[in-house]
């Protein structure tokens, strides 16, 4: 090991430092004492990892600690990613967090933990670390997602989501020990070189239970279909401002690994798991989307939103290649921010203790609070993919990889859906844009007041949505920039299409 | 100016929603800088025309940068004989919507007015487009301002009749996106010039062509809409705010035929255009049917509205030189009037606070402005001698009688026989005959200054149109025209001279 290596995981470092100083001042603080410092001091680590994740661009892409853990424009774009949305959501909770809550602290930090077990997935290249960094981020988000200890639903969320989570990840660690056993190998790489004569892959049978297995293990971090069943309880019973983490950043990191795993570790096995991804791609979007309309509650509509949307990106795989990783990472980043962005205002209007948490409650959102109903609708839009926002951007390339790659009937099942999918988003949008019911125009209002650190994360939020969805080339770039460090299966070259200049004999 | 114009008109309505949105909600603010922001844009759509070099095909002030590298989609934007009085029309149609909205809207005008000046800058980018992706971004666009405006503004269910809209709309242009995605999987490009030449040279594969244009054709002929695909109108006519209703329904699906389903996919459309004649004759005779026994009267004129775009349908895929001609005269008469119409409706309903035709009667007397220029508005729609309608049906139905089939031209003929029973029948029930109760007890005055100072230059307008109508012909006239048999095979130059070629015979 040399020391150069550390440099190679600065962020996680910085992050690690930052909660274990968290969690020391949260201690050494008399109790009664404000504990809200410690989210700015959260918040401020997590901008420092995400600049030094930045400055990573300049290391030489390479491997560090005997080939466990990598640098590339590819885990650099998801360690900006998940430390944006981890800056988000603190700066969401700073705001939301009831004020003489005695585990502030411990909160911030959790949430940092947990940013570091995201940001190792994403690098690392050896599939035992994976397994590490997948229960770190596990075990803070299992803790995070029962904080509202009051209710019943909290305990019953955690727990559902800690069974169902580790059982999942049981199979991810079978899938390692079959690869290790019909390979040698828990590198990445090396499994790869080791899988690579295709017409005869060495032990076809125990690679391809592997495959399998690891499959399920992350396609459960993902929510996708069949494996979904866990998200809307968890959603629900989960505080807004942790479910706007869970629902983005645990799962960018899966998606990174979801990527890593298929196209550099199974490239090999391209034929086979790409209809796979379609399956699942398809049954992730319609179960989402038929079972989001018929919810009346705000975050379980979203939750199976989120099921669908999952299934939108896998989409992308069906792409050929370095043009459906690009898809796919930036479907990822619209997606965070849009879905980070919903669930902040939610929080706001339904507060952490939840009150109001049905669609019909949303009603008259827009002459209460012109600024959270505005912003609302804006999400909303977004999330049903109307051009000029990210959604729109996300959707575009991700079924346009799809079509790329041949799967135009996925595509057109994909945007049916998306058509689909409008009729509950906008269910919110006008129950929200109405004139409010006579009744509860008068009733005492229930609404978090908003502070500077919340009105950052929003604008955060929004800003991220809009830019993506007007000018989309810089992420596009870092995404393209990201896909080509990961070796994707070799380009099969369809019809060459005829070019510009081609113009037709008389 | 000329080669940024395009730009500013685009441009302007958003800046002016920008400035609604900025400044404060007070009185009637919003409303004069939207129609400042109209009057405005007004006046640069004029600089069209007046700078328009006659008698040159193809497009005018174009200008075609790139946005975003890759895919390669261009701000590429230009007008023609067929979009250029289009464009004019959006901006003179603003003008009206801001007097239907000035007395009709009295609450929420920031948000209001906001979401009207980007339904405009939508509408502008739609006609002016020549890239598909921003062509598409356009139309999705047209949609969400709509949709939240019906929602919020609606007399009874406003979100159910926005739902039904928004789903009518957006669902169709799932194959839409997927059918442009697939030419650009196999072009390699988004720009409708260059496509028009890959299809015309016969390059693409045949059978998936065929249904591409049918995906283009059934997302535009929804928006017309076309029977049986019109069950969104009456109920988005019934509960739209006048200024939505009045630019809902037409134009942006009409063009869209010409441009992008006959333009782009000749053959296909000389395929389908005996189907599409047979649907408009029943759309015609259908729509007049149903309009003569509705009661009210938003829904009578959404039934009328039906007819008389079956109408232009008919002159559209008749695919005969004249017939175009007629078709797109008719396509500025129709819209015209129709504004005038909902003008004077919503001026009733203001007025009267019902659309029942039966409690109308004997208006004539206490309210002789509104009376007249309903009069006129009428005997313009029915396609009077000397009034602009009866240009635009004169050379539809004989173009149809002489080169398409007798039997079509007769049933649209009946149907223009029954348009005008159901119009005369409507101004005798609501202006003529005995004094109803609600007339004699609701104090009600004559129209107002503003609506004055709108409806008399309509009806000017009106008579102009149908005198002189070679002033806007010649424009016209300079665009491609339909396809004839012989673009079928590769010519030198691809449709568009081939096609100007056949058309100036004769």
């Amino acid at each position: 090991m040399n020391p150069g290596d550390s440099l190679r995981i600065l962020p996680e470092i910085i992050l690690t430092l930052t909660g274990v100083l968290v969690m020391l001042i949260d201690a050494s603080l008399p109790p009664g004492w404000p504990r809200r410092g410690l989210g700015w001091v959260a918040a401020l680590g997590t901008t420092v990892a995400l600049w030094s994740s930045l400055w990573q661009l300049s290391l030489p892409v390479g491997t560090g600690f005997y080939g466990t853990v990598e640098t590339s424009p590819f885990t650099v774009f998801f360690h900006v990613l998940i430390c944006g949305i981890v800056l988000v959501a603190l700066l969401l909770a700073l705001d939301t967090l009831p004020e003489n809550s005695h585990h502030q602290g411990e909160y911030y930090a959790l949430v940092v933990f947990g940013a570091v077990g995201m940001c190792l997935l994403t690098s690392a290249i050896e599939l035992l670390v994976v397994f590490i960094a997948l229960e770190i981020s596990s075990i803070s988000t299992y803790v995070l997602a029962g904080y509202r200890k009051q209710t019943g639903r909290g305990p019953e969320a955690a727990i559902k989501y800690f069974l169902l989570g580790s059982f999942a990840t049981a199979f991810l660690l079978y899938g390692i020990a079959l690869i290790f056993g019909a390979t040698g190998s828990t590198q990445i790489y090396e499994i790869a070189h080791a899988l690579a004569p295709m017409p005869n892959v060495p032990n076809l049978p125990l690679t391809l239970a592997s495959l399998c297995l690891m499959l399920v293990g992350i396609l459960f971090k993902v929510s996708a279909a069949p494996f979904h069943v866990w998200t809307p309880d968890v959603y629900e019973g989960a505080p807004s401002p942790v479910v706007a983490l869970l629902s983005t950043a645990p799962k960018a990191a899966a998606f990174a690994l979801l990527l890593r795993v298929l196209y550099e570790e199974f490239p090999t096995l391209h034929s086979i798991w790409v209809p796979v991804l379609w399956i699942v791609a398809v049954l992730s979007m319609t179960v989402g989307n038929l079972a989001a309309l018929r919810q009346q509650n705000v975050k379980r509509m979203l939750a199976y939103s989120s099921i669908a949307h999952a299934g939108y990106l896998l989409a992308a795989f069906a792409g050929l290649g370095a043009s459906g990783v690009a898809a796919a990472c930036f479907y990822i980043a619209a997606y965070a921010a849009m879905n980070v962005g919903i669930f902040a205002v939610v929080t706001l209007v339904s507060g952490y203790d939840e009150k109001l948490p049905l669609v019909r409650d949303f009603r008259g959102l827009i002459y209460r609070s012109p600024a959270l109903g505005s912003l609302l609708i804006f999400f909303l839009i977004s999330l049903i993919g109307i051009p000029f926002t990210g959604g729109f951007f996300g959707k575009f390339y991700s079924f346009s990889s799809a079509v790329g790659g041949g799967a135009v009937w996925l595509a057109v099942i994909g945007l049916l859906n998306s058509g689909l999918a409008s009729a509950y988003y906008l269910r919110l949008a006008f129950a929200s844009a109405q004139r409010p019911a006579e009744e509860t125009a008068n009733a005492p209002v229930h609404s978090t007041p908003m502070g500077i650190a919340v009105a950052a994360a929003l604008l955060f939020a929004a800003a991220a949505t809009l830019i993506l969805g007007i000018v989309p080339d810089k992420i596009l770039h870092a995404s393209e920039a990201a896909a080509h460090t990961l070796r994707p299966p070799s380009e099969v070259q369809v019809t060459p299409p005829v070019t510009a200049s081609a113009r037709p004999n008389p | 100016m000329n080669d940024s114009i395009l730009t500013l008109i685009l441009l302007a309505p958003l800046a002016g929603a920008v400035v609604v949105a900025l400044l404060p909600d007070r009185g009637k603010l919003p409303a004069w800088i939207a129609l400042l922001t109209s009057l405005g844009t007004f006046g640069l759509t004029l600089h069209l025309p007046a700078h328009f070099v006659r008698g040159q095909s193809g497009f005018q002030f174009e200008i075609d940068r790139p946005w975003i590298e890759n895919p390669a989609i261009h701000y590429h934007v230009g007008v023609d004989g067929l979009s250029l009085w289009m464009v004019v029309l959006v901006g003179l149609l603003a003008i009206a919507g801001v007097v239907a909205s000035w007395s009709s809207i009295k609450e929420r005008r920031k948000t209001y007015y906001t979401l009207f000046l980007v339904q405009q800058t939508a509408m502008y980018g739609v006609f002016i487009s020549l890239d598909l992706m921003v062509y598409y971004g356009f139309w999705e666009l047209s949609l969400v301002p709509m949709a939240i405006l019906i929602a919020m503004y609606g007399r009874k269910d406003g979100p159910k009749a926005a739902t039904k809209f928004f789903l009518f709309t957006v669902i169709p242009s799932a194959p839409l996106l997927v059918a442009i995605l697939w030419l650009y999987a196999k072009t390699g490009t988004f720009d409708f010039a260059q496509l028009q030449l890959y299809v015309a040279s016969g390059a693409l594969p045949v059978a998936p062509l065929y249904w591409v244009a049918l995906a283009f054709l059934f997302a535009f002929a929804v928006k017309v809409p076309i029977f049986p695909l019109h069950g969104w109108l009456a109920d988005t006519f019934n509960e739209a705010p006048v200024a939505m209703a009045m630019v809902v329904a037409g134009k942006l699906g009409l063009y869209s035929m010409l441009r992008f389903h006959v333009g782009l996919f000749p053959v296909q459309a000389r395929q389908i255009a005996p189907v599409m004649i047979a649907l408009a004759g029943i759309g015609i005779l259908y729509g007049a049917c149903l309009a003569l026994v509705q009661r009210d009267f938003w829904r009578l004129l959404a039934f009328a509205a039906l007819g008389h775009l079956s109408l232009i349908v008919l002159g559209i895929y008749g695919l005969t030189f004249t017939g175009w001609d007629g078709a797109i005269y008719q396509i500025l008469n129709n819209e015209l009037i129709d504004a005038a119409l909902f003008v004077l409706f919503g001026a009733l309903e203001l007025r009267y606070l019902t659309s029942q035709i039966t409690a109308y009667g004997g208006l004539a007397a206490k309210v002789p402005q509104t009376a007249t220029l309903f009069v006129i508005a009428s005997l313009a729609i029915i396609g009077f001698p000397m009034l602009n309608s009866f240009v635009g049906e004169f050379l539809i139905l004989s173009s149809t009688f002489s080169g398409v089939s007798r039997g079509w031209a007769v049933v649209a003929t009946l149907g223009v026989i029954l348009s005008a029973a159901y119009m005369l029948w409507l101004v005798q029930r609501l202006f003529y005959g005995p004094e109803s109760q609600m007339a004699s007890s609701t104090p009600a005055g004559d129209l107002r200054f503003g609506e004055l100072a709108i409806l008399w230059p309509f009806a000017v307008l009106m008579l102009v149109m149908g005198i002189a109508p070679t002033a806007w012909i010649t424009i016209i006239e300079t665009r491609s025209g339909p396809p004839s048999l012989k673009t079928s095979v590769p010519s030198t130059q691809a449709g568009q001279s081939a096609a100007l070629s056949e058309g100036s015979q004769p």
